[in-house]
């Protein structure tokens, strides 16, 4: 098991600014610290093994560390609210339970924790319910039928809390044979809520300690609170018919379609009593009178009105800094990693972790740069953040092709979902996890960390597969700048310009539109791009505009999904675009990269054979010192350079028609598979060993302004480059490519 | 209905998994396997591993995340193949009811 990890609170700094780490111990009370320069988080002894070169900074040796813990769960807080108990009220809202059965979930709350008073409206064991408190008892009356999971009810809850009358409705929307969902309850509490001027809170309730618990999982959408005791019927016209003559008094009604990008809820009452949605729950979701006509949530937001709260959800764990570091003026841009220790490791305990960020060039522009940069695709990283599919997919070892391996850090996964799913999970509930963020731990974004996925032999995956990279560019003494993802989208194109070449991380598939345009405007303006993994420029995100280090993703339409959007949830909450692959809107990765995702699989790599244009005379540099016929029939990921993940040219989808095909891998296996937004109808031969199309094309081609692209078309391309102590024809073909692509003569346009 | 593991039928591809736990396998083998990986339990066999590229045990995740993940005390492997291979042989024993006595490598 894991016994210490740790997030940072930035992926990227410059020289000169600080960076604060967030540790948590398991055990002891002390922990070891020193700065790292990442070179190689491979620790298969196939290979070169681990490699990290320490850097001395104030913060080597001892600090002082403790246990912390992640508080998931979202809610909506107002933190000024009348004490809602003082007179009678009722409660309306249109909600969506995901998790019924689950006990003791909250729709609303006002709550003091620490002599129990106040009141909470709940959903228990499905069945909607109130719970009060005076301070020496607590009460609480419940209807006696369960609702059923995905589907609208009406709850009107009144109380007079003077009295203790209570009337309770759940009223389902849709009606089916059979069933018994729909309940009434009138009832007199045996405990009278206290009144009490405390917090009131959504789909939560105050934990005493500056967070919630008794989160709701499902979709809550219009909620209202009145003045007096009102009748369940007028739920039906306040919710359809507004303004209401005569109005009720009303406390609050939030309008969830309001203010959608951001984290605050809008009270359009008279009150305004606006909200803070804490820890991410889903907005832009499709509230109880969605009609199906209009998918767009900005061109009809009153059928949006709903949010999706999950008690599974986290934005910010929210740990104390543990250590905190100024980045050294003189610190070379590079990868590095917080290298934390509590004590040695042992089989049934590992007690280091190295805790990875990158040093960005200085903001200063004038100081002199290489003429390299590697793009750390930190979106990637964080789309596959916890990934934990091995630990919530039943069908995992099916799709590797093998036993699903579990390290230290896959056991700690498995005993804290608290520390938030990928992208690729799914909440408890069984929707998608649609936001990531970066303020939590990411124990599958660290060197040394071996993947369930990723290749027989090495098994590595996203940022540690990109170690590789470091390592082979540190062997060749190249030296290079490393921009993020994140500094790509909020820099712009005037963060790469300067730049002859940008090489990509070995899967970089993640890209925000600003990203996205910067990246071609580069392009397009000259820049030589090496392309060095495969299904790059795959899904488009969005950003949050209020809380830095989110980001959001709809799995729409089609393409590999491990999870699928519900209809009319494809367009983000956090800016309005329509989410999903980048070739659903016309711009697929072969605009950017020459070449476009067509097959993946986990198991074996396989080998490049050349193709003719190999002997084109416009792709002689590449070959200088090549004269292989078969390339890459090794390495580190699945034992081939071609691997993983495929891409292939296809100029129908935008690879450029001058894109030379130098050489297409072969011999795949059954389990390297057609990927399904290239096939209508279901073809029997999805495998390698069947399908001609599943291969990855080694690309180059010349771009207008003189630049060019090379493409590896895999994943697996750079676990062969240190093969043969870094000689072999892959690292050969790397290194030709980029000598070249440094050479500041033009490539030919015609 | 799907295919049903028939000893008769099926214990050609023994072989060729024990020389090949990994990577390219005939239609037979596949089939053999892809019933094999699917276990209607909800439980899932998993590899330990104890020290990385070292050491091996096999475990199983319950279908509960609540509960915890069991872990073998033993045997220990010593490469992901001869995990393969015994996790081969108790499926193999599970579903035909016979015994596979070989060893990953004789």
């Amino acid at each position: 098991m894991l016994k210490i990890l740790g997030y940072p609170d930035r992926y990227s700094v410059a020289p000169g600014e600080e960076i604060a780490f967030k540790i948590s111990l398991e055990e002891g009370s002390h922990f070891d610290a020193r700065l790292v320069r990442v070179v190689h988080g491979d620790a298969n002894p196939a290979g070169p093994g681990l490699k990290f070169r320490h850097i001395a900074t104030p913060i080597d040796g001892r600090h002082p560390g403790k246990v912390q813990r992640i508080d998931a769960g979202s809610y909506m807080i107002v933190e000024r609210a009348p004490a809602i108990a003082a007179r009678p009220f009722t409660f309306f809202a249109m909600i969506w339970p995901t998790l019924p059965e689950r006990h003791n979930q909250t729709l609303i709350s006002q709550w003091g924790v620490g002599a129990m008073r106040g009141f909470r409206i709940v959903v228990h064991e499905g069945r909607l319910g109130i719970i009060t408190a005076d301070g020496d008892g607590v009460g609480k009356v419940l209807t006696a039928n369960a609702m059923l999971p995905r589907q609208w009810y009406s709850v009107v809850v009144a109380v007079d809390p003077a009295s203790g009358a209570v009337s309770l409705d759940q009223i389902p929307m849709g009606s089916y044979a059979q069933t018994a969902d729909r309940d009434h309850v009138e009832a007199r509490l045996d405990v009278l809520p206290a009144a009490i001027e405390a917090p009131l809170m959504i789909a939560g309730t105050s934990d005493g300690a500056g967070g919630a618990e008794f989160h709701f999982d499902g979709k809550i959408d219009g909620p209202m609170l009145c003045e007096g005791l009102r009748p369940a019927e007028l739920h039906k016209t306040l919710r359809e018919i507004a303004p209401v003559t005569p109005a009720p008094k009303i406390i609050a009604r939030w309008d969830f379609s309001k203010e959608m990008e951001t984290t605050t809820t809008i009270d359009v009452g008279p009150n305004q009593l606006h909200g803070e949605l804490k820890q991410l729950p889903t907005r832009a979701m499709k509230g109880w009178n969605w009609t199906g006509e209009e998918h767009n949530w900005a061109r009809k937001p009153d059928q949006y009105g709903a949010i999706h709260f999950h008690h599974d959800d986290l934005y910010d764990a929210g740990w104390e800094t543990s250590v905190a570091l100024k980045i050294p003026d003189d610190l070379p841009s590079g990868p590095y990693a917080l290298h934390v220790t509590c004590g040695a490791s042992d089989e049934t305990a590992t007690r280091e972790s190295y805790v990875p960020f990158f040093v960005r060039p200085p903001r200063n522009r004038r100081i002199k740069r290489p003429d390299v940069a590697f793009l750390a695709p930190t979106c990637s990283y964080l789309a596959y953040a916890n990934h934990a599919e091995h630990i919530t997919a039943r069908g995992a070892e099916l799709q590797m092709g093998r036993l699903l391996q579990f390290g230290h850090i896959d056991l700690y996964m498995y005993d804290h979902p608290e520390l938030g799913g990928s992208l690729y999970d799914r909440h408890a509930d069984g929707s998608g996890v649609a936001y990531t963020s970066r303020l939590r731990p990411n124990l599958n974004c660290a060197p040394c960390y071996h993947s369930w996925l990723g290749g027989h032999g090495s098994a590595l995956y996203q940022y540690n597969a990109d170690t590789h990279l470091f390592d082979w560019l540190d062997h060749q003494g190249i030296d290079y700048d490393v921009i993020t993802d994140e500094d790509l989208h909020a820099d712009g194109l005037d963060l790469i310009r300067d730049y002859r070449v940008i090489l990509t991380g070995t899967h970089p598939e993640y890209h925000s539109t600003f990203m996205w345009d910067a990246m071609k405007a580069w392009i397009d303006r000259g820049g030589r791009l090496m392309y060095l993994g495969a299904n790059g420029w795959y899904w488009r995100i969005a950003f949050h505009q209020h809380l830095p280090g989110v980001f959001e993703l709809r799995r729409a339409e089609d393409g590999i999904r491990t999870w699928e959007a519900e209809p009319g949830e494809y367009f983000h909450s956090v800016n309005g675009e329509y989410g999903g692959l980048w070739r659903r809107i016309g711009r697929a990765p072969n605009v950017i990269g020459g070449v476009g995702f067509i097959a993946q699989g986990f198991d074996l790599s396989s080998y490049y054979r050349r193709a003719p244009d190999a002997d084109n005379p416009r792709a002689a540099f590449i070959f200088e010192g090549v004269a292989d016929e078969i390339i890459g029939d090794f390495g580190l990921i699945g034992g081939g350079a071609a691997g993983i993940e495929l891409d292939c040219i296809a100029t129908h989808l935008g690879s450029p028609p001058n894109m030379l095909r130098l050489a297409s891998s072969e011999n795949h296996t059954p389990m390297i598979m057609l990927v399904n937004e290239e096939f209508g109808v279901v073809p029997p031969n999805l495998g390698g060993d069947l399908n001609p199309r599943v291969k990855a094309d080694l690309a180059f081609g010349e771009t207008p302004a003189g630049g060019a692209i090379f493409a590896t078309g895999s994943i697996a391309w750079c676990g062969s480059l240190s093969h043969n102590n870094y000689d072999n024809n892959v690292s050969r073909i790397t290194l030709n490519v980029l000598r070249r692509f440094l050479d500041p003569e033009l490539f030919p346009t015609r | 209905m799907t295919y049903k593991v028939d000893p008769e039928t099926d214990r050609q591809y023994i072989e060729e998994f024990r020389r090949r736990p990994i990577g390219h396998h005939s239609p037979g083998l596949m089939r053999l396997l892809t019933v094999m990986r699917q276990d209607p339990s909800g439980r899932q066999v998993i590899l330990v591993c104890r020290k990385p590229f070292r050491e091996w045990v096999l475990g199983e995740m319950p279908a509960r995340r609540d509960d915890p993940i069991a872990i073998e005390p033993g045997p220990v492997f010593t490469s992901r193949e001869e995990a393969e291979w015994e996790v081969f042989r108790r499926r193999w024993q599970k579903l035909t009811g016979e015994a596979i006595n070989l060893p990953y490598r004789e």
